[in-house]
């Protein structure tokens, strides 16, 4: 849901950074990573440590993320909030700060991820949580839950793994343009199909990367973002949906909760998905790109195998998406939302080099956090679309 | 004085597995199943839960194989009782990779030491 507190444009993205990423080495911790993050964003827009008195952060590996970030900045009185919905956080953070900053609860913001999780081991940076309904069936998490998704969507809509693998092919097309992604080769889908079966019928090559990495975006008002250092990217619309935790609970496999969250986004930003000239979408698989063109209304449900193919959203094709390279070929620490706001932000200031979708104004940024639970939708807009 | 605690929705449900049943809830506030076992109905919020025992009838809604790096590959299956609930088990008695959606299974309780809990066998057609 969204709150009359949040109000078209009311706030805007003014900083954005990343943290060091890939594998960042022993000894860094997640708030290291956090801190790293928020150093250079605040360096991105110009503004101090000292004028940030709002802190939302989340990450696996520290199960009171909002202290330990307050502690370590020097910020004792912020306005905190370490709301965890998975890797769709960030999305539901800047709803919050956006809401924070219409109830002038604090003014300038600071939203920040980090994880070491490639450095320490996965088993060692996520706490087990036994599900006696689940549990002792062994589905490998997440992957299996979205394996179940994959299957389903085979079945109904007669999506192949062909379709599937060309969203990790594109992923890796866009990855090969930006710097500093993680994977460097090209990628084809016969070398999906081939790579080692993981939970049917997704290979490791459908699956997410398992990388370091942190990041953080900077959140003020539309009337303190002017006079920045760089173009404001305005909040033009957010919506929340949390259709379940477990997989064995999800009302419907191949309809996510993306639709609603998408709808509620796109009628407070008054927008329509023809409007979007850029996506970002919450890649940790590649089922998810499919679904979430279909239910963000990119294509029809059931159509999304063929949307997807043929490089229509690789580089050079009608729609962009990803283009970062995605949780599948840029990075993935695990909680991937935030990185998907960085690249909007960049992509909406035309900062994006060989990968700048060309003339983007209008970016949707979309979450997603557990086993397709937590469905976060934000459209984001440049400077003249507020 | 609080009274002492009833028995929480999944020590009755372990209950009838230990008694060879499948258990599910049923909310007449709603007119349908709740599945996993809870202390209200998420439909109503009614906290007039109904007992009942599956008939153990159901069909593959969605199934996959999962690849251990050590180890032999298995089932994972979401099973749709005949009686309108969900859940995640294991359909045994056939190659893991043949499991298919549509498919029709019965439930049988596995146990072995650990606590029970169902899986499914695939359903033969006379």
């Amino acid at each position: 849901m969204t709150s009359s507190l949040i109000k078209r444009g009311s706030a805007a993205i003014v900083g954005a950074a990343e943290s060091d990423l890939g594998e960042v080495g022993p000894g860094y911790t997640p708030i290291d990573l956090m801190a790293q993050a928020v150093r250079r964003a605040l360096d991105d827009c110009g503004l101090a440590l000292s004028d940030v008195d709002g802190l939302f952060c989340a990450t696996s590996q520290s199960r009171l993320s909002g202290l330990a970030l307050a502690e370590y900045l020097g910020l004792p009185e912020a306005y905190v909030d370490s709301t965890s919905t998975g890797g769709s956080s960030f999305m539901l953070h800047l709803a919050h700060a956006q809401m924070a900053i219409a109830a002038g609860a604090c003014k300038v913001a600071v939203i920040a991820y980090g994880s070491t999780q490639r450095s320490l081991g996965r088993k060692n940076t996520s706490a087990a949580e036994p599900n006696p309904y689940e549990s002792p069936f062994k589905p490998f998490m997440p992957p299996t839950a979205y394996a179940l998704a994959a299957a389903r969507h085979m079945h109904e809509f007669g999506t192949t793994r062909e379709q599937l693998a060309e969203v990790a092919v594109a992923a890796r097309q866009w990855a090969l343009l930006n710097p500093v992604a993680w994977e460097k080769k090209p990628l084809t889908v016969e070398e999906v199909l081939g790579a080692r079966m993981v939970s049917y019928p997704l290979t490791i090559r459908d699956c997410c990367l398992i990388t370091d990495g942190g990041g953080a975006i900077v959140v003020t008002s539309a009337e303190r973002a002017r006079g920045m250092r760089r173009p404001p990217v305005y909040v033009l619309g957010a919506g929340t949906v949390t259709t379940h935790h477990s997989i064995s609970s999800m009302p419907d496999l191949t309809h996510s909760g993306a639709r609603r969250a998408g709808e509620i986004a796109y009628a407070m930003a008054g927008l329509r998905p023809a409007d979007v000239d850029v996506a970002l979408v919450y890649d940790a698989f590649t089922i998810n790109t499919i679904l979430f063109m279909e239910d963000l209304g990119f294509c029809a449900k059931g159509e999304g195998g063929a949307f997807v193919s043929g490089g229509r959203i690789a580089p050079g094709g009608t729609f962009p998406v990803n283009t970062n390279g995605g949780g599948l070929s840029y990075c993935h620490p695990g909680m991937y939302g935030m990185f998907l706001l960085i690249e909007a932000v960049r992509q909406l200031r035309g900062e994006c080099g060989a990968r700048q979708a060309a003339g983007a104004e209008i970016a949707l940024a979309h979450g997603n956090g557990g086993v397709l639970s937590s469905q976060n939708t934000v459209i984001l807009g440049a400077a003249h679309t507020v | 004085m609080m009274a002492p605690a009833a028995q929480s929705p999944y020590e009755v449900y372990l209950g009838h597995l230990r008694e060879g049943r499948l258990a599910y809830q049923f909310s007449p506030a709603a007119d349908r199943a709740v599945f996993y076992p809870r202390v209200l109905c998420p439909y109503t919020g009614s906290t007039d839960l109904q007992w009942r025992v599956s008939k153990g009838l159901g069909t593959v809604y969605s199934t996959t194989v999962v690849y251990p790096r050590d180890g032999a590959p298995y089932n994972v299956a979401l099973i749709d009782c005949d009686e309108g609930f969900r859940l995640m088990s294991r359909v045994e008695q056939m190659p893991a990779g043949a499991v298919a959606i549509g498919m029709r299974v019965s439930f049988q309780v596995h146990a072995n030491g650990d606590d029970p809990y169902p899986v499914f066998h695939p359903v033969t057609v006379a």
